[in-house]
């Protein structure tokens, strides 16, 4: 008889839905099936049953191909590795637990690194944006409850955050949205005719790289003054129509994502947005939120917030916490060959970051700290596999709308495997041998 | 050989999403990541039918993947490369001292390579890696 563990927690994207249901095989050691998961989440929880699945870390050979060695020679590596670089980057973060987290900057701390999370090539930018300009925030259940009048802005939930329309954005019926998507008018400004704007009331479909140029016209907009015929591809008349329609709301939001912060003017698109939202909170209620991609980016932030001061390019190499970004981030350090080793946790450079950064991550010592085989793990001198948070171990994240949510242990990890948390821990204790700490 | 430019970004699909998860070193993520979506347009001006190999090119590097009709278009004149080793082979990795490297708006030139092969992405990146492509 299988049983099911209900409110299990998605460790996938920021939505970070708590309302799955997955259905275990007798001795609560084989995942049988997931319920009301989107696609990806989905294929997470299955994927960590995979029978060729790495349950012991391997080290890179000479000749480029990998020998499995033992959990004790691995953390001696890591610790050896972290104890001689001088000035070492230890980046990723944003798919593991707050608990690991907070045992990897205290290394960091301890061995003078560089801390970084995925923020540094997704929303690094709005956190700049946020320094500069404040932001104007709510929570996801304000959203559902309230808002009706929706802005997706460089972002694509029906494909990054697949169920986030219908828990909390477009089709969700709540306390003073009962009509569910009747109650919302939705915008969606993309330059492709995305999946999520074939669902919105008004769709612009912007010249490629001119947000900057939107968002000021609907500020212009929003003041009644004058525009010129056309911005960034959009006819004056449907911007006035549009800041009218939303200026006629109850309550609004604007989701932004990669299209802003990944495109030309990057933070400076997102003081824009911000000071858009701040304009429209002089005729109704209005709010911005970043549509933050890694299920626990948000913790990192907030963990490195709390313990130094940073949401993420924090270097320690002084013995001081220090950030600034362009100088102090992990493609920057990467490609103008500052950092003499890199440890990755949590993340991919190896797929996601520019192959100029890539390839200075091969060509030093390195070490991955994933559960799957991936680019970067194919690089890395070492590849230590650990169990899957959320999946087969708890801890601790943070929501897109910074509300803290524990994830649930669903099944045990293959037999002898350690944690992040585990795995972080041994290491640091290696290294209090290792550094003299003052 | 007929080359043309486009404007390239990059980003999520959830086909992009689900491969991943399932493993990138399996066949999944090269067919979901491993591809170009161009407008049809754009494919006419190419003279290349859907599904053919093409190399893409840009200021800072250059691969091949396989060119098939935009799936949320229409979009003349942008490219589409979801995020993945693929995409980053010709990324513009320029942050501008902002610390995140410029994914989105890339002008890069695309050429018909029938005879070339999409690698997958272990081997992409290692082989990129070695300088041996």
């Amino acid at each position: 008889m299988t049983k099911t563990v209900t409110d299990v927690i998605c460790p996938f994207c920021g939505t970070l839905c708590d309302d799955l249901e997955v259905v275990v095989s007798d001795d609560g050691k084989t995942i049988v099936d997931v319920y009301n998961a989107c696609a990806i989440g989905a294929e997470k929880f299955m994927h960590s049953q995979a029978r060729d699945r790495v349950k012991r870390p391997r080290m890179q050979q000479p000749d480029g191909t990998y020998k499995e060695v033992s959990y004790d020679e691995a953390v001696e590596y890591t610790a050896q590795m972290l104890a001689n670089a001088k000035k070492p980057l230890m980046y990723g973060w944003s798919s593991t637990s707050c608990e690991a987290q907070s045992v990897g900057h205290e290394i960091a701390e301890k061995v003078g690194a560089i801390v970084d999370n995925t923020a540094t090539v997704c929303h690094g930018t709005t956190l700049i944006a946020v320094q500069d300009v404040g932001i104007p925030s709510c929570t996801l259940g304000e959203i559902k409850n309230r808002a009706d009048r929706i802005i997706f802005w460089g972002c694509n939930p029906a494909h990054a955050h697949p169920r986030h329309q219908s828990r909390y954005s477009i089709f969700p019926r709540g306390f003073f949205t009962n009509k569910g998507h009747k109650n919302r008018k939705v915008v969606v400004v993309d330059p492709r005719r995305t999946d999520t704007a074939k669902m919105a009331d008004y769709h612009f479909q912007i010249e490629q790289g001119r947000d900057y140029e939107l968002l000021s016209a609907f500020r212009v907009a929003v003041r009644g003054e004058w525009l010129p015929d056309t911005v960034a591809g959009i006819s004056k008349e449907r911007i006035y129509e549009a800041a009218e329609m939303l200026k006629s709301g109850r309550f609004g939001i604007i989701f932004f994502g990669m299209g802003v912060t990944q495109s030309l003017s990057k933070n400076h698109n997102i003081d824009e947005a911000i000071m858009l939202t701040k304009d429209l909170n002089d005729y109704t209620k209005f709010s911005i939120m970043a549509m933050r991609g890694h299920y626990n980016v948000t913790g990192s932030g907030q963990v490195m917030g709390w313990q130094f001061g940073f949401p993420y390019a924090t270097d320690l190499s002084r013995g001081f916490a220090r950030y600034n970004p362009g100088e102090t981030t992990s493609n920057d350090l990467l490609v103008r060959g500052e950092v003499d080793a890199v440890f990755v946790l949590g993340s991919d450079p190896g797929a996601h970051f520019p192959i100029s950064s890539v390839k200075k991550i091969s060509q030093l010592p390195s070490v991955c700290v994933d559960p799957h085989i991936t680019p970067t793990s194919e690089v890395s001198k070492l590849h230590v596999p650990v169990a899957f948070v959320g999946v087969e171990v708890g801890g601790n994240c943070y929501r897109m709308d910074n509300v803290p949510i524990d994830a649930r242990k669903v099944v045990d990890p293959p037999e002898g495997m350690l944690t992040d948390e585990e795995f972080l821990t041994r290491v640091n204790k290696r290294l209090e041998q290792l550094v003299a700490v003052t | 050989m007929t080359k043309i430019a486009l404007n390239l970004i990059s980003g999520r699909t959830i086909q992009q999403g689900v491969a991943m998860e399932g493993g990138k070193e399996k066949d999944a993520y090269t067919k979901a990541c491993g591809i170009i979506e161009m407008d049809i347009s754009d494919l006419k001006k190419l003279g290349a039918y859907r599904n053919t190999n093409v190399r893409v090119t840009s200021k800072h590097g250059s691969v091949v993947v396989k060119a098939i009709e935009a799936t949320q278009g229409p979009h003349p004149g942008l490219a589409w490369i979801p995020l993945g080793p693929w995409a980053n082979s010709v990324t513009d990795p320029n942050t501008y001292s902002t610390g995140m490297p410029t994914f989105k708006g890339v002008p890069i030139e695309v050429e018909i390579a029938i005879n070339e092969k999409v690698l997958s992405s272990v081997e992409l990146v290692q082989k990129k890696c070695r300088g041996e492509i």
